[in-house]
């Protein structure tokens, strides 16, 4: 029986498919879907899944992410697959890829970094690796592990 | 060719633009020497933002541009400027931009002079941000090898110290890396150089860490001292017991080789008594020297040449 059908099937939106068990909340923070919107979102969480042993699925009604801000969530779900749904049909699918720099998601881990004060620019990373992944902060040039990426999320 | 970029890291330095920097460092210090007079950046303003007390490397930096005929303006107390006003450097640079031709900064914070480049198109050289990285210090440090030893690779090169604030040793660790050298680390293991300097080097040049100096006197052709801060430690008695462990004495130097030379950043406090001044191996206020010719021949480049 497919797991997924525990939340029901959505009209119109964006299903995100394949989040590894327990990050679906991280998911949402850096899609800045917070408890203030006005459409609903679904959450499937250590959902039974045969690739990944356990998965977290999140269902969003009404609401047709971009490219681009969907690619973002690849920091935490890497192997992430999206679906756009209009009228119960997929019309579009793809699997997440992340870009060769992020920014504005997570804050340089260094305290001590110009980036973690006032000034007027954003948090910039450049993605060293995937596979670990790490992160180097365009202006310390501190380079950001795995761990630390989630926590600074 | 350098002309109008920004050394914010030692990395954005190549190695055909690093031997041109250090051949004009060999023309300025001929004429430095022989008292010759140079005018190529008459006309041209050097801004200094120094949010940090510095003496060797604002001072070097303004002899510099003063002896290429050039001036300087600028800050060394922030209490002084717009800064305790609140004002981000971001508008800081912005109004240097418009007053320079070249700005030179220190500051605090680890990541400042790469912000300092994006906000202005002119030349931002780093002096030295945080525990990050010092490139000019850098290339001084590697002019004074070659100089010394005719060339780097081959090298077997000791830094002694504290290894994990001193931001000298880290850009000199990373720009060490790119020659065919071996390095030993020596330091207290509360002073150890950080983890993610070591991950960038560890597969690129043979390094070894250990905390006892002796290890590496009978070996080693540079000795690379830096300051041990008082006020890294909450245990003064622990300071004191570990000052005494990494400073060099007369009694060390004879055990190292007659052609080996100590190097230090300055200022020095402890870790190099007065007494090795004077003996061959001291090249630590020569190092300083180079400073000036070597900015000379820096900002001559990124300004455009001797023409």
């Amino acid at each position: 029986m497919d797991q997924t059908l525990k939340i029901s099937k959505i009209k119109d939106g964006t299903v995100i498919d394949h989040i590894p068990g327990g990050k679906s909340l991280k998911v949402l923070s850096i899609l800045n879907i917070t408890g203030h919107v006005n459409y609903t979102v679904s959450l499937g969480m250590f959902v039974q899944s045969k690739t990944l042993g356990f998965k977290d699925v999140v269902k969003i009604e009404s609401r047709f992410l971009e490219r681009d801000e969907l690619d973002r969530i690849a920091l935490v779900a890497p192997e992430a697959s999206i679906s756009k749904i209009r009228n119960y049909e997929i019309v579009e699918k793809f699997q997440v890829s992340l870009t060769d720099r992020v920014t504005d998601i997570i804050k340089c881990s260094n305290q001590n970094c110009i980036s973690n004060t006032k000034e007027p620019i954003r948090p910039e990373f450049i993605v060293k690796t995937r596979k670990p992944l790490i992160l180097t902060c365009i202006y310390c040039d501190r380079e950001m592990f795995e761990g630390e990426i989630l926590s600074n999320l | 060719m350098i002309k109008s970029r920004c050394i914010v890291s030692i990395d954005d330095v190549s190695d055909s633009e690093m031997n041109e920097i250090f051949d004009l460092t060999d023309r300025m210090n001929e004429s430095l020497e022989s008292g010759k007079s140079i005018t190529t950046m008459k006309g041209k303003i050097l801004a200094t933002l120094f949010y940090e007390p510095s003496t060797r490397t604002r001072l070097s930096f303004e002899s510099a541009m003063q002896r290429l005929g050039g001036s300087t303006l600028g800050f060394s107390d922030v209490k002084s400027s717009s800064v305790s006003k609140g004002e981000t450097l971001a508008d800081t640079v912005r109004m240097a931009e418009s007053y320079s031709d070249i700005i030179v900064i220190r500051h605090p914070l680890e990541g400042s002079a790469r912000l300092a480049s994006r906000f202005t198109a002119k030349p931002v050289i780093n002096a030295g941000d945080g525990s990050g990285q010092h490139p000019t210090q850098t290339l001084l440090d590697l002019y004074t090898m070659k100089k010394e030893f005719g060339k780097i690779d081959g090298l077997k090169i000791a830094l002694i110290g504290d290894l994990k604030y001193g931001r000298t040793v880290h850009s000199l660790l990373l720009a060490l890396s790119r020659f065919k050298v071996q390095v030993t680390l020596v330091s207290p293991p509360s002073l150890r150089i950080p983890q993610h300097i070591i991950s960038k080097v560890k597969d690129i040049i043979k390094i070894e860490e250990t905390d006892v100096i002796s290890h590496v006197l009978p070996e080693a052709d540079v000795f690379y001292a830096t300051r041990i801060q008082k006020e890294r430690f909450t245990d003064q008695n622990e300071y004191q017991s570990l000052i005494g462990s990494y400073s060099i004495d007369s009694e060390l130097v004879s055990q190292m080789k007659e052609t080996a030379i100590i190097m230090h950043p300055l200022p020095r406090v402890d870790e190099i008594n007065p007494s090795v001044d004077a003996l061959p191996q001291a090249r630590y206020f020569k190092q300083a020297y180079y400073g000036v010719p070597l900015r000379m021949a820096l900002i001559t480049l990124l300004l455009g040449g001797e023409n």
